[in-house]
């Protein structure tokens, strides 16, 4: 089937892409946009490193053809924080230590803001519920479990100021 | 990714009646993809043989959980976040709620169907066992009209299923009952998160006087298809829960499962474990029936 036109909103912004409707969503992120933040780990869903937010859910973008993404709202990790202002997530995990190759890492914080999102104050069973789609290879977990807690801690502190 | 997309058609239809219509014109020439948890997998591995697809994500008659007084009725197209999270499904079908929450991880969850994981017919769905133990029944849809189901008749062999071409599944069916009902669950796999189970079983169960009134058991992963212990309720409807009775359960129960080695587990093992759960099973029966 030839390309068609799609559209959806990333990070904010509205995009137009014309490719075939199965094309993955992770596919047009990395070529059609440019967003190579979103990384492919296994591409069947098992690792979570292609996580992405679709109107708010946490998805693997792998699993995704763009026609069922067609007028979605996406957030990847360039759409989290920016350089100068990191998300609270991010900050935390770069403090932790919980990010080390940072293969899994975009994935990670994805899967966090949403955990965040449902849950302000996980408690260790929902954090590791929240992140258990994640493979991480490098730290063991437990640097990325600290910082998933201090970022809530950040994040709660930061709503009250 | 080892598949070309320009290979396959992706169609969208806006509305139910338009996916059937189209399932009618040309039966068996069209596979439904709902969240793609299946499908996309097989997709990226090159081994998707449909090349004509129609999306039925979109389409909200299939998106809903109806409760009334006596039923609750779970669209085909509900994720198993949505299912997990529903207060109904929580309070009247427990087990059901426990064994989404199994089903992959958060993110599997939120894009994975109910639907689509009764459609792919896995032996080792999550959600099966669960559904055979609440007797649950299955709407299939098609341009001819509906026609509504026990889902244990749905399951003909090994990934083989119940759904003419031009059919889909529209709901499940599930009936209250009685809220002092017994009920256990369980899944063994490789680690706690995100496993495909070795063995996974549900059952519910009544007792009057010290003795099993009611009793169904489910379990997958034990047979070509989920598994209802019809042999093993038979043995167990009337009976003390004493030891004697749970030896001769175990003994029926090896005599109906036929479990295979596959890459996750073996024969053998699978036996074991089937008669351990279901034992467990059994202990925690009687001592639930000697609290109340």
């Amino acid at each position: 089937m030839s390309a068609r036109r799609f559209s959806l909103c990333v990070n904010g912004v509205e995009r137009f892409v014309d490719v075939p409707p199965m094309a993955r969503l992770l596919d047009v992120l990395r070529h059609e946009l440019g967003l190579t933040g979103t990384k492919e780990g296994c591409g069947e869903g098992e690792c979570g490193s292609c996580s992405v937010l679709m109107n708010g859910e946490l998805v693997n973008s792998c699993l995704v053809p763009i026609a069922q993404a067609g007028g979605a709202s996406i957030l990847t990790i360039e759409g989290v924080g920016e350089q100068a202002r990191l998300h609270p997530v991010q900050k935390a995990f770069l403090e932790c230590g919980g990010a080390q190759c940072g293969i899994c890492t975009p994935g990670m914080i994805l899967a966090t803001v949403h955990l965040l999102g449902k849950h302000p104050r996980p408690t260790q069973e929902e954090i590791h519920e929240g992140l258990n789609g994640n493979l991480c290879r490098c730290t063991g977990y437990m640097r990325i479990f600290e910082a998933v807690e201090k970022a809530a801690c950040a994040m709660e502190s930061g709503a009250m100021e | 990714m080892r598949s070309y997309p320009a290979d396959y058609e992706l169609i969208t239809p806006g509305n139910l009646d338009a996916v059937l219509r189209l399932l009618s014109d040309e039966p068996g020439r069209w596979t439904a993809i709902a969240g793609g948890t299946e499908i996309m997998v097989l997709f990226g591995a090159g081994k998707l043989s449909a090349r004509k697809l129609v999306s039925i994500s979109p389409l909200s008659e299939l998106r809903e959980i109806f409760e009334d007084e006596d039923w609750i009725s779970i669209g085909s197209g509900c994720s198993f976040t949505q299912i997990r999270r529903h207060a109904g499904v929580q309070r009247h079908f427990p087990l059901l709620a426990k064994c989404a929450s199994w089903t992959g991880s958060i993110a599997n969850q939120n894009r994975g169907t109910i639907g689509g994981n009764l459609a792919n017919a896995s032996p080792a769905a999550d959600s099966s066992p669960a559904l055979l133990a609440y007797a649950a029944e299955i709407e299939l849809i098609s341009a001819r009209g509906t026609r509504r189901i026990p889902y244990e008749q749905f399951h003909l062999g090994y990934k083989k299923i119940a759904l003419a071409a031009d059919e889909l599944i529209r709901a499940v069916y599930l009936r209250k009952c009685p809220a002092d009902s017994f009920c256990y669950a369980r899944k063994v796999g490789t680690r706690n998160a995100q496993a495909i189970s070795k063995i996974c079983v549900a059952a519910t169960g009544k007792l009057h006087q010290g003795r099993v009134e009611e009793i169904r058991i489910g379990m997958g992963s034990v047979a070509p298809a989920p598994l209802h212990l019809v042999g093993t309720e038979r043995v167990l409807l009337g009976a003390a829960l004493n030891d004697a009775t749970i030896a001769e359960a175990r003994k029926a129960l090896l005599s109906e499962v036929a479990p295979i080695d596959d890459i996750r587990s073996t024969a053998s093992y699978r036996k074991l474990i089937a008669g351990n759960l279901l034992e467990e099973l059994l202990r925690e029966f009687a001592a639930w029936g000697d609290r109340k």
